[in-house]
């Protein structure tokens, strides 16, 4: 098909508007990178721009010697994996039995989940909860602490209404209760969507700092954001009211653009992977109401 | 025996009987059912606090009763008004600035005819949604700093003096709505490529044989296709007018931008947790939930009215 001129010039400027898209988006974290490799002197006078100025790795050195870097690293891959395995368990054994029309009660539990989408008691009421629980400091608050999210029962409770009844009848005339059910049946052929929420919970788990500043006093229990929260915003506000620019501050400069590159590095690796998911969640969540 | 005494009994029958073949659903459901007792609904029972003059040493039974005293405090306290105007305006800012930008992004998508091209411009679009609030606040920080943030190395470049942007009343909305387009406007574009994708690729086809061009196009097919995206995504931001991502504010704002940044999340906040005033903060956080409970629940009304689509 011949493209008319109008069509042509409508095509070129809007590659050019994706084009600033993509580098608008992508910029901040590339100037990230490129600070973190750069000569701190370089950054703090502002002349790294587009590429690094100088190559040092004197950042990423500093770093890697902070031993409270390496705990709070542990500490998010922990509370990531196990909270995230709490997260599936709990979510799976509540949206099965709501995905049941035949279920008696099924309106009323609906509800009961859904009222606390839109009000909650707020963050003092559900602050002494935790500490009244015995749960202060503890590892198990992070993990219990949204330990499930409504909006994912819902859509995982739409992936398993998705699933032809007759499964199930057939199933049941063997002899098989609904674990058996659930586990043999509807876990296999719900993968694509037990993939789709395990993602939302991960990535929510890695990235939350709140609850887990909130609720943990011992740094050694600490997960990498919050201690992201204090190096980051803490010594760059501290780095920003400095009269003079000491070579102290310089490094210290660098060295929270290698945290972030440190931080962010394995949600970049995982994201090729991750974003399919991600849109597929979006548009049944959409879909269903 | 009467005849609808027997319906009934044998109703109650049907349902025990399918509630005994349904127990292992049941069973499944308990943990799951624990769980929002203990979290959910266990903590509605600390609103006492908001009528107390809570003292952690007393508790709930030992410290007193005031009443609706706390809420007065609030009410006719220096902050009310300013922390009212805040939440509004950052989220009306949103309203205006934010929101047509993924709906833009969409219909820009959906122009690209180079599907791999598309592909590469959505998936890069994406990216910022998996870096936390932490991260974007750090990077905010360090892109405004006046000695070596790159807005004022451009700045400087052109002449200009540097601005120390996080200390400035008058900058705090802006950057605040800035940094919520950089990191949700392209993830927020794909619920309405996907409604533009099901659009039917005829009607393109009908506008094209009239004469009409990319502009019509997209003026007379897919704008009018997304609306009822756009009305109800329009009404869920209604809905929630008075919360705002105040995990995000907490990061970037300092006292001497309270002036515009403080908003009812983030005083809450420092009231309880830093200030330990539990009561106050308690009862601050009950009337924006009882608030946000109203707009929240009037929206999800009008947009069931509106359509057969809806969030929640």
């Amino acid at each position: 098909m011949k493209l008319t001129k109008g069509q042509k010039v409508f095509n070129v400027v809007n590659f050019f508007l994706m084009l600033a898209v993509c580098l608008i988006t992508v910029y901040p974290l590339w100037y990230t990178v490129i600070a973190s490799f750069s000569d701190p002197l370089a950054v703090s006078t502002g002349s790294v721009t587009i590429l690094p100025v100088g190559f040092e790795l004197a950042s990423f050195k500093k770093v890697f010697e902070m031993d409270n870097i390496w705990t709070a690293y542990g500490n998010t891959i922990f509370y990531s994996v196990f909270g995230t395995l709490l997260n599936m368990v709990l979510t799976i054994l509540g949206a099965y039995p709501l995905s049941k029309r035949r279920l008696k009660g099924r309106r009323v539990f609906m509800l009961f989940i859904l009222i606390t989408m839109w009000f909650n008691a707020g963050m003092m009421p559900s602050f002494l909860n935790y500490r009244d629980l015995g749960l202060y400091d503890t590892r198990a608050a992070i993990l219990l602490c949204g330990a499930i999210d409504t909006f994912n029962v819902i859509l995982m409770r739409t992936f398993f209404e998705n699933v032809p009844d007759s499964m199930e009848e057939s199933a049941k005339l063997d002899g098989a209760n609904d674990w058996r059910i659930l586990l043999n049946i509807y876990l296999p052929l719900s993968v694509p969507a037990i993939a789709t929420v395990t993602m939302y919970y991960f990535v929510g788990r890695w990235n939350s700092y709140f609850w887990s500043m909130l609720l943990l006093k011992d740094q050694s229990k600490v997960p990498l954001q919050v201690l992201l929260k204090k190096l980051i915003v803490e010594v760059s506000y501290s780095v920003n009211e400095a009269v003079d620019m000491s070579a102290t501050v310089m490094t210290e400069q660098t060295i929270v653009y290698a945290t972030i590159v440190i931080a962010v590095l394995p949600m970049l690796i995982l994201y090729p992977f991750l974003q399919k998911f991600f849109v597929k969640g979006i548009m049944v969540g959409a879909i269903k109401g | 025996m009467t005849p609808t005494a027997g319906k009934t009994r044998t109703q109650t029958q049907r349902f025990w009987h399918s509630v005994l073949r349904d127990k292992h659903l049941y069973l499944m459901m308990i943990p799951f059912l624990l769980w929002y007792i203990i979290f959910c609904y266990k903590p509605f029972g600390g609103l006492v606090l908001a009528f107390q003059d809570y003292k952690p040493l007393l508790g709930i039974e030992g410290s007193e009763w005031v009443g609706l005293e706390n809420f007065k405090t609030f009410f006719t306290g220096p902050f009310f008004w300013r922390l009212i105007r805040n939440t509004l305006l950052l989220n009306i800012y949103n309203l205006i600035f934010g929101f047509p930008v993924p709906i833009i992004l969409a219909l820009l998508f959906n122009e690209i005819h180079h599907s791999k091209l598309r592909t590469v411009v959505q998936t890069i679009s994406y990216m910022p949604r998996f870096i936390s609030t932490v991260v974007i606040a750090g990077l905010v920080v360090n892109f405004l700093s006046p000695s070596s943030g790159i807005i004022n190395t451009f700045i400087k470049m052109f002449g200009g003096e540097p601005i120390y942007f996080l200390t400035r009343p008058e900058f705090f909305r802006p950057i605040y709505v800035l940094q919520g387009i950089w990191s949700g406007a392209g993830f927020g574009s794909v619920i309405y490529y996907s409604s533009l994708c099901s659009i039917d690729t005829e009607l393109y086809e009908a506008v094209m044989i009239d004469g009409g061009g990319r502009w019509k196009q997209i003026w007379h097919v897919a704008l009018p296709g997304l609306l009822p995206t756009i009305a109800i995504m329009l009404i869920m931001q209604i809905g929630n007018l008075m919360n705002v991502g105040y995990e995000m504010i907490i990061l970037l704002y300092q006292p001497v931008t309270y002036e515009t940044a403080d908003v009812i999340g983030s005083y809450v906040y420092r009231l309880g947790m830093e200030q330990a005033n539990y009561s106050l903060s308690t009862a601050v956080g009950l009337f924006n939930g009882v608030i946000s409970l109203i707009l929240v629940t009037s929206a999800n009304f009008v947009s069931r009215k509106l359509g057969d689509v809806s969030i929640f």
